[in-house]
């Protein structure tokens, strides 16, 4: 099933659904014509979308806005902060292309700041998809909760079967004591190539999709803290606010230490195709292996297939 | 004017062929070539040994996803080496789907809209408060209007009499996924500019001629900002794309290329067989 067959699911049959757009259709081509006036596109303008967006919850409705996530984060961030964080609305984001999904557009286009800002905004909740299957079984659950949700989408397709979602719960795919990667959204496919190469290599690799974002499975976090000699906190987004400090808020908040390698951003990313974008800033499973491992190893990386540009 | 139609068609050509491999956004190139290719050669003091002079005219690209046609112009008028057009979308080089300042010559980054009328009316600001006569251009996109922020910069340049500012408008009709008028109607636009203080010229974005009249009048009235909606077609050159909703960022194949290329001269039509993207 992909999202915009469950959306339309969802929002055919329960009037409180108001499926909005700022002008970003690529996920939801058929839904103006399956849900008439429960339609509304505003046009280039995600500040108004949201207000509006409020106004509608207010009145009883479960928006669920898409646009491209920086366009969301950051262009509406006060309308979010101020209209649907402060009043502790049901205003559901669905934010496209985050990360390195943005592939060629270049800076302005480049959420990899998007998980600290909308994670700084109490009652806002934050998730990330891992893939399509990820995605399509986290939503249900994301939009029927009562707060404002900010929703990293994903929709490439991967073989992971992923088990059921729960607000508040890491996916824990292996447990490893020698290295554990902590790693959520589109770099999980990453991160599967990375942990088969780092057991080839004989280590004992643990690996959590940390989808739940905020609130944060600290649990989970704590376990592989005193389990793993080793944790990577993956991510494409600035190792400032995102999984990275979550990571470190954790650990100084139960009073815990661990060794911690950041693997995220300092700066925005080269624009390119997403392959050669991973390739190039060091993300593809093969890199990240052995950046972990300190040296070079012969495995094989698998190749990426070019994505369709889905701005 | 002959020899702008030569220039625009040279750098139609260069958005063609790099509307493959990743491709870009080719329609809404093709509808401001015209603009660019006239402002950069007829109208602004901008060239390749002036960029660090205070003193030179500006032109910020708002829109940002037409940057192709600026790419090409900047080949063709020697602000660009025309081999690195090869480079786009490679790692090796910074020429990709917006503008950034790592080409020289492009003064701002830009493809979050509605941010650059803002930036160009700071720079109209501080050549007004130190008595220059350089101009500032700052091309926008129709569907750009959608965004708030392109209003207030309106309704600030006003207040500023910032009559050395001129906001283009490439009134091609369309935004990502349909005509403008179906989904926010910007109509009457010239009244609306009109209204918020601006001096308004609305000619055929496609007529040099056109064109070279309304910026001789600069500036249209003291005190005013200068306000051009030039009316174009989207995807102007290539009769297979253009007025087509679901053209708006294209990936063609080599063989479309060749064919579209053709098209370009007025060959033939190209049978489009590639998918149309989904975007936006």
């Amino acid at each position: 099933m992909s999202y915009e067959e469950l959306l339309t699911e969802l929002a055919v049959n329960d009037e409180r659904y108001i499926v909005m757009t700022a002008e970003n259709r690529a996920l939801i081509r058929n839904l103006p014509a399956k849900l008439g006036s429960r339609f509304v596109d505003t046009g280039i303008t995600e500040q108004t979308m949201v207000g509006a967006a409020a106004g509608l919850a207010l009145r009883g409705r479960i928006p669920v806005l898409h646009a491209l996530a920086s366009f969301l984060s950051m262009r509406a961030f006060e309308f979010v902060r101020t209209d649907a964080g402060i009043p502790n609305l049901p205003v559901k984001l669905s934010a496209f292309i985050p990360g390195f999904l943005s592939d060629g557009n270049g800076a302005t286009h480049q959420a990899i700041e998007d998980v600290a800002i909308m994670r700084g905004i109490p009652n806002v909740t934050v998730f990330a998809a891992a893939d399509e299957q990820d995605l399509v079984g986290m939503i249900e659950t994301i939009w029927n909760s009562p707060n404002p949700a900010y929703l990293r989408i994903n929709t490439r397709k991967t073989d992971y079967q992923h088990t059921p979602f729960e607000i508040g719960k890491a996916e824990v795919i292996s447990e490893g004591a020698d290295v554990t990667i902590l790693t959520y959204g589109l770099l999980f496919e990453q991160a599967l190539i990375a942990t088969q190469i780092l057991k080839d290599q004989g280590l004992n690799v643990g690996l959590l999709n940390m989808r739940s974002l905020k609130p944060v499975d600290e649990q989970a976090i704590l376990k592989v803290a005193a389990s793993s000699k080793l944790l990577v906190t993956l991510e494409d987004h600035f190792n400032t606010g995102g999984l990275y400090s979550i990571v470190a808020e954790t650990l100084l908040k139960h009073g815990q230490s661990a060794r911690v390698m950041p693997y995220g951003l300092d700066k925005w990313f080269k624009p390119a195709l997403l392959p050669e974008v991973l390739a190039y800033e060091g993300f593809t499973g093969k890199q990240i292996a052995e950046k972990i491992l300190g040296y070079t190893t012969n495995a094989i990386q698998p190749t990426i297939a070019t994505p369709e540009f889905a701005e | 004017m002959s020899e702008l139609e030569d220039i625009a068609f040279k750098v139609r050509q260069h958005i063609i062929r790099m509307s493959t491999d990743g491709g870009c956004f080719v329609g809404a190139s093709l509808s401001a070539t015209d603009l660019i290719v006239y402002l950069y050669t007829k109208f602004l003091n901008i060239n390749k040994d002036n960029l660090d002079d205070p003193n030179r005219d500006y032109l910020f690209l708002s829109k940002g996803h037409d940057v192709p046609a600026l790419y090409g112009t900047f080949a063709e008028i020697g602000l660009m080496d025309v081999e690195r057009l090869k480079n786009h979308l490679s790692v090796n080089d910074n020429i990709y789907w917006h503008p950034n300042t790592k080409i020289p010559g492009i003064e701002f980054h830009s493809g979050s809209l509605g941010h650059l009328p803002s930036v160009a009316l700071g720079v109209a600001l501080d050549i007004k408060m130190r008595g220059g006569k350089n101009r500032v251009v700052c091309i926008l996109g129709d569907g750009e209007l959608n965004e708030g922020t392109c209003w207030e910069a309106v309704l600030v340049a006003n207040a500023y009499k910032l009559d050395n500012l001129i906001f283009v408008v490439d009134r091609n009709q369309f935004q990502a996924n349909m005509p403008t008028e179906d989904l926010i109607p910007l109509e009457p636009l010239h009244d609306k500019f009109t209204a918020f203080g601006a001096a308004v010229k609305r000619i055929d974005g496609h007529s040099f001629d056109a064109l070279h009249e309304a910026f001789s009048a600069y500036p249209f009235q003291e005190g005013k900002l200068n306000v051009v909606i030039a009316d174009t077609v989207r995807g102007k050159g290539l009769p297979s794309i253009s007025a087509r909703a679901d053209r708006w960022f294209c990936n063609f194949t080599h063989e479309e290329i060749e064919s579209l290329l053709k098209e370009l001269a007025g060959d033939q039509t190209t049978q489009l067989t590639s998918e149309t993207l989904v975007v936006r």
